[in-house]
C-alpha cells in the first residue's frame, strides 16, 4: 500500500477494456420498454383474468432478469 | 379490541423477540477482528456475498412501507399505484453498470459514503457537505416511515390506545430494541435479519396471493371488482387502466423513482458491504425476484376492494387510513396464526431497512461532517464510536417525528425526500463518468433543483385531504402555462433543471477561469476488482496535501 499504487494498475487497466461491450446496449431494451404505456395500456387479452395492462408489466420483470442475464454472462471476465 | 386478536398478537411478539435475539448475536457472526471500525460496524466488514446481499438489498429496498403504502395506492386510485412495478423493472439495468464503477472507486479508496466518493472526485468538501445534508434529510422521514408500516399493524390488533403516549407505546419498545442491537452489531444485524423477514414474506405473500383469489372468487372477479368500485367513483384519474391525463405522470414517476432509488445512502451502503463487482452485477439480475413479489403485493390492494374492506379511521376526524387496508385484509382473510404470521412480516420488514437508513445516515454524518469539520484526525475506532451514537440518535429523531407530528407530515416529507436526493444525480451518478462538471455548477444547479422541486410540491393541492399544499407529487401542467390536465412527477422536472443550470454555470465558471478543483481519483480505479489494493490505508490524509492548494467552494 504504497504511494506507486496511485497510478492505474495494469490489472485494472486490462479490466477497464473488458468494461466496454456491445453487450450493454442491451440494457437500453427493458429500460424503455415498460415505459411505453400507449403498448400495455389496454383491458383485453386477458390471461388468467388479469388485464393485459397488469400481466404484460409482470411479463417486463422477466424481461429485465432476462436482459441482465444475459448482458452479464458476455461481459463476464473469462478465466 | 385487542382480546379478539390474541393469536396473532402472540406469533407477532414470538417473532419478534426472536429476531431481536438475532439482531443481538449478529455481532459474532461472520465476526471480525476487531469491530472499532467503521468498515466493519457501518458495512459489514465489506465481505458480504451473493446471497447476504440478495437479502440484505431486497429487505432495504422493498420496505415495509412499500408493503403496506402501494396497495393502499391501488386500493384508492387504481392503475397509477401500480408504477412501482415499471418502477422496479427499469431501475436494475439502469444501475447495472453505475453501481459497479462505484463499488470500484469506493472499494480503492475506503469510501464508506456516496459524499466521501463527491469530495475525492471533485475536491470539494463543500459539494460533499451538501450531498450528505440531502442524504441525511431525505432518509430521517423514510426511517418514520417505516413506523407507520408497523403501526398499520399494531393498530389492526387493537395494540394502540387513545391519548398519545398509549397510541405510540408499543412502537417505542420496538424502535428501542432495534436501536440496542443495531449498536451492538451495526450492519451485521439488518444482514442477519433480512433472511427471517424476506422468508416470512415470501411465505406471506405466496399464500395470500394463492388462497385469497380462491376464497374471492378468482383473479377475473377480483379486477372486476376494482373496475366496478372506480367506475362508480367521481374521481377522474381513478381505475384499473390508465386514462389520457395520468399517462405521463406514470411514466415521470417511475423514471424519477428508480433514479432517485440508489442515490438514497442506504442503497448505496447495502451495495458498498458487497464483497466484490461479480455480487453486485448477478444480484441486479436476482432482485426483480422481489419486483414480481411487490407486483402481487400492490394486487392486495384490488383484493381488498373485492372483499369489502372499509379502512380504519385516520389520525385525523373524518379521514380514513388507507395504509390499514392490507393488515385488514390479513386478517378479515386469514386464520388467526397465519395472520399472525403476517403481521410479524410486516412488522419485521419494517426492522431491517430502518436499521440500514439509519446506519447509512450515520455514516454520512460521521464521514462527512465530523470528521471534515469537527475531528479531522478521527481513528477509525472514533469514527465507528461516534456513527453508533449518531445511529441512537437518528432513531430517537424518527420515533419522535412519529410521536409528535401528524404521521401525514412523515408521508408528505418522504415524498418530498424522493425529489431531493434526486437532486444528488449530477454529482453522485453522473459524477461516476464524468468530470465535466464544475464543483461551483454542481452546488448550483443542486440548489436550484431543490429551490423548484420545493415550490412545485409546495403548488400541489389535494383535494380529498382538504389540504392546499404539499398534496402529492403530481405537478398539473397547467400551472406552467400549458393548456393541459396532464401531471407530472415533480422530481422529475426538478433534476433536469438541475442539470441544465450544472451545464450552463459549468461553461461559464470554466470561461472565468474559476479553479475546479483535483480530481483525487484515476481512471482506472473505477473498474478496481476485490484482488485490486486499496489505495493506501487512509486515502483522506494521503491526497490531503494535494487537494489543499486548490481553494475550496
Amino acid at each position: 500500500m504504497d504511494e506507486s499504487d496511485v497510478g492505474p494498475a495494469p490489472e485494472a487497466v486490462a479490466s477497464r477494456a473488458k468494461d466496454r461491450s456491445p453487450w450493454n446496449w442491451l440494457l437500453f431494451v427493458p429500460i424503455v420498454v415498460p415505459l411505453l404505456t400507449p403498448l400495455f395500456n389496454r383491458e383485453t387479452p386477458r390471461l388468467f383474468g388479469f388485464p393485459a395492462f397488469y400481466w404484460l408489466q409482470f411479463a417486463f420483470i422477466l424481461l429485465g432478469v432476462g436482459t441482465t442475464t444475459l448482458v452479464y454472462q458476455m461481459t463476464k471476465k473469462r478465466g | 379490541m385487542w382480546r379478539d386478536h390474541l393469536t396473532e398478537i402472540i406469533i407477532f411478539t414470538a417473532l419478534f423477540l426472536f429476531v431481536s435475539a438475532m439482531g443481538f448475536v449478529a455481532a459474532r457472526w461472520r465476526a471480525p477482528k476487531d469491530m472499532a471500525h467503521l468498515d466493519e460496524w457501518g458495512l459489514g466488514g465489506r465481505n458480504f456475498g451473493g446471497w447476504i446481499t440478495w437479502f440484505l438489498l431486497g429487505g432495504d429496498l422493498y420496505t415495509a412501507y412499500t408493503f403496506v403504502a402501494v396497495p393502499a395506492l391501488l386500493f384508492g386510485a387504481g392503475a397509477a399505484g401500480f408504477f412501482a412495478v415499471p418502477y422496479t423493472v427499469i431501475i436494475y439495468p439502469m444501475v447495472f453498470l453505475v453501481l459497479v464503477r462505484l463499488w470500484s472507486v469506493s472499494h480503492r479508496h475506503g469510501f464508506v459514503t456516496p459524499a466521501d466518493f463527491v469530495r475525492h472526485r471533485f475536491g470539494s468538501p463543500t459539494l460533499a457537505l451538501v450531498i450528505a445534508i440531502t442524504g441525511i434529510v431525505a432518509t430521517m422521514p423514510y426511517i418514520a416511515l417505516q413506523l407507520v408500516g408497523i403501526e398499520a399493524v399494531l393498530k389492526t390488533m387493537g395494540l394502540t390506545g387513545e391519548g398519545a403516549l398509549a397510541r405510540h407505546l408499543p412502537i417505542i419498545v420496538a424502535f428501542a430494541i432495534l436501536a440496542a442491537y443495531t449498536y451492538q452489531s451495526g450492519l451485521r444485524a439488518p444482514a442477519l435479519i433480512a433472511f427471517v423477514k424476506d422468508t416470512l414474506i415470501y411465505i406471506v405473500i405466496l399464500a395470500a396471493v394463492i388462497y385469497i383469489p380462491y376464497k374471492l372468487g378468482g383473479w377475473g372477479a377480483i379486477f372486476d371488482a376494482a373496475d366496478a368500485k372506480f367506475s362508480a367513483s367521481p374521481a377522474p384519474n381513478d381505475g384499473v387502466l390508465l386514462n389520457q391525463n395520468n399517462q405521463l405522470q406514470y411514466i415521470t414517476l417511475a423514471l424519477g423513482s428508480a433514479l432517485a432509488l440508489f442515490l438514497y445512502p442506504h442503497s448505496l451502503t447495502s451495495v458498498l458491504a458487497s464483497k466484490n463487482r461479480d455480487v453486485i452485477k448477478r444480484n441486479m439480475s436476482a432482485l426483480p425476484a422481489y419486483s414480481f413479489l411487490l407486483g402481487l403485493i400492490a394486487l392486495l390492494g384490488f383484493m381488498a376492494i373485492a372483499a369489502g374492506v372499509t379502512p380504519l379511521p385516520g389520525a385525523k376526524p373524518g379521514t380514513v387510513d388507507n395504509n390499514t387496508v392490507v393488515p385488514l385484509l390479513f386478517d378479515q382473510q386469514f386464520p388467526g396464526w397465519f395472520t399472525g404470521i403476517a403481521f410479524a412480516a410486516i412488522g419485521i420488514g419494517a426492522l431491517v431497512p430502518a436499521a440500514i437508513m439509519s446506519i447509512a445516515a450515520a455514516n454520512l454524518f460521521t464521514r462527512n461532517i465530523y470528521k471534515e469539520y469537527l475531528r479531522r484526525d478521527a481513528t477509525p475506532a472514533q469514527e465507528a464510536n461516534v456513527s453508533k451514537i449518531t445511529s441512537l440518535l437518528v432513531k430517537v429523531g424518527a420515533v419522535a417525528c412519529i410521536v409528535f407530528l401528524d404521521p401525514q407530515f412523515s408521508i408528505d416529507l418522504q415524498l418530498i425526500g424522493g425529489v431531493i436526493i434526486l437532486q444528488t444525480l449530477p454529482a453522485v451518478a453522473l459524477g461516476l463518468y464524468t468530470r465535466w462538471f464544475h464543483r461551483g455548477a454542481l452546488i448550483a444547479g443542486w440548489a436550484a433543483g431543490m429551490g423548484l422541486g420545493m415550490w412545485m410540491l409546495y403548488q400541489i393541492p389535494n383535494p380529498a385531504a382538504k389540504r392546499a399544499h404539499f398534496g402529492g407529487s403530481a405537478f398539473p401542467l397547467e400551472k406552467f402555462g400549458f393548456d393541459t390536465p396532464r401531471t407530472v412527477y415533480v422530481g422529475l422536472v426538478a433534476v433536469l433543471v438541475n442539470l441544465l443550470v450544472a451545464a450552463v454555470l459549468t461553461l461559464a465558471l470554466r470561461a472565468a477561469k474559476v479553479p475546479e478543483g483535483v480530481d483525487g481519483t484515476t481512471p482506472a480505479d473505477y473498474f478496481a476488482d476485490e484482488t485490486d489494493p486499496r489505495v493506501g490505508a487512509e486515502p483522506r490524509e494521503q491526497s490531503g496535501a494535494a487537494v489543499q492548494p486548490a481553494p475550496q467552494v
